[in-house]
């Protein structure tokens, strides 16, 4: 089973082991005091770690085996703004890589990134490419902020782990876009099913306004796939391209993070939280909402979670499940973090105190 | 020859000493800072190569005025310093 947990936090990345069955403690910590923003863990031992240098840049650093060294790689870059852009509402320079995906090709990885430029890597991060065709495309400048921020973020890049070339990308706030040619052409996909109660009448249901906190997909059955959109929770039967709701998420339909069961398409994960506009657990409760049937119906999972006076949030990226489908953790902006080793049955928390959590991911 | 020092706060990361430079302007001095050392550019300029948001740069001790492109006139004698301005971050 899995025995280690990447923690991206605001003051650092920590290495959580497991020692023992439900047992688990901080095994390393690395770039104490800086942000990170994003991790990816590789099946052969590599370990990719996001920054995001507040005076000083995002910076981006591989360690190439369990208790190796770091070395900075090459960070994304954005070309120089040619003159047709100058009306561009968003910067022509990296704000944060905001998340780090496997392409399923040997050394490929995907980097999306705030001011919603999407990247790739075909050389483990040492050299990096801007998907030019859905920079340069025109309904990239409708793209929004997003709250916190004023650049569109990409939150979410899902690969089709058979079929590499099939490409979705959701962005916060832009909808979901599709490539099935490897990123050379895009078609926004989110048409039918998903609403927007924040925005004006006529717009309500135009895709290109969807907040889409972030998409998992089940990596067996890669056409389902689970979305926490700002609005509530949405599934896709046929990869993205037509939505429906799940109403019966409880305790509330809002929430950031969502995780899908790597073999079992009618599993996912989600954390609730009181919309909107206070983001804060419902009743000061720490829950996880699982549903088994599809989003029929749902868990509401609490053994071993705060139950009083707790207002963590977790954000999009701070909720993983493990490939053995039975191992999730997730970390807060309050600086908890929990584990199951039994799908969210129950769950521990590991001895200390972290910083404000922003990505947590599994060793493969 | 012009001399550009970096805040000893770049040290976390990297090596960043003092360098006696060429150069008639500030960008002039720092491209050729990077020319040597590649990784310290950006940790100071952002992708369109004008000073990072969060980065301030003195000449003698005074604020550099053109933070995009960087062409403030410099002369022999002049001190570039880079550190990072107090605007949180």
């Amino acid at each position: 089973m899995t025995d280690r947990v990447y923690v991206g936090t605001r003051k650092g990345l920590f290495e959580i082991a497991r020692k023992a069955k439900g047992a688990w403690e901080v095994a390393g910590v690395h770039f104490l005091g800086d942000p990170v923003t994003a991790v990816l863990a590789e099946p052969d031992g590599t370990t990719f770690a996001a920054l995001d240098l507040g005076h000083f840049g995002p910076h981006l650093w591989r360690r190439d085996k369990a208790g190796g060294e770091w070395r900075e790689l090459a960070v994304p870059a954005f070309p120089a703004k040619s003159d047709s852009a100058t009306d561009d509402p968003h910067p022509w320079s990296l704000g944060k890589i905001w998340t780090l995906e496997p392409g399923y090709v040997a050394g490929r990885i995907w980097a999306g990134t705030m001011p919603g430029g999407l990247f790739r890597s075909d050389d483990r991060g040492e050299s990096w490419k801007l998907n030019e065709p859905l920079w340069t495309m025109p309904e990239r400048r409708q793209w929004m902020g997003v709250a916190g921020g004023e650049q569109p973020g990409i939150s979410a890049v899902l690969i089709d782990p058979r079929r590499p070339d099939e490409i979705r990308v959701g962005v916060s706030t832009a909808g979901v876009w599709a490539s099935h040619d490897g990123g050379k052409s895009w078609r926004i996909m989110n048409r039918g099913g998903m609403y927007n109660e924040y925005m004006p009448p006529e717009r309500r249901e135009d895709p290109i306004a969807m907040d889409i906190h972030r998409l998992a997909r089940c990596a067996a059955h890669p056409e389902i796939v689970w979305c926490q959109h700002h609005n509530g929770v949405f599934r896709s039967k046929d990869s993205g391209l037509s939505w429906y709701e799940i109403t019966a998420i409880k305790p509330s339909k809002f929430g950031f993070a969502v995780a899908a069961h790597p073999r079992d398409p009618d599993t996912a994960w989600f954390v609730p939280a009181t919309k909107d506009e206070k983001r804060v657990p419902v009743d000061g409760k720490v829950v996880v909402a699982r549903t088994r049937d599809g989003g029929k119906s749902f868990d509401v999972l609490t053994k071993g979670l705060p139950q009083r006076h707790a207002y963590d949030l977790v954000l999009r990226h701070a909720l993983a499940v493990a490939d053995d489908g039975d191992t999730l953790a997730f970390g807060s902006t309050s600086g908890g973090l929990w584990i199951s080793e039994n799908g969210g049955d129950a769950w521990t928390a590991p001895e200390g105190r972290l910083p404000p959590v922003n990505a947590v991911r599994f060793a493969a | 020859m012009p001399t550009v020092a970096f805040t000893r706060a770049l040290e976390r990361f990297l090596r960043a000493p003092p360098a006696e430079v060429g150069g008639a302007t500030v960008g002039e001095a720092l491209g050729l800072v990077f020319a040597s050392r590649p990784a310290l550019r950006g940790y100071v300029l952002d992708d369109q190569g004008g000073l990072r948001r969060h980065v301030a740069l003195y000449v003698n001790g005074k604020p550099v005025r053109d933070r995009a492109r960087l062409s403030d006139p410099v002369a022999a004698s002049d001190k570039i310093y880079v550190f990072q301005a107090l605007t949180g971050g």
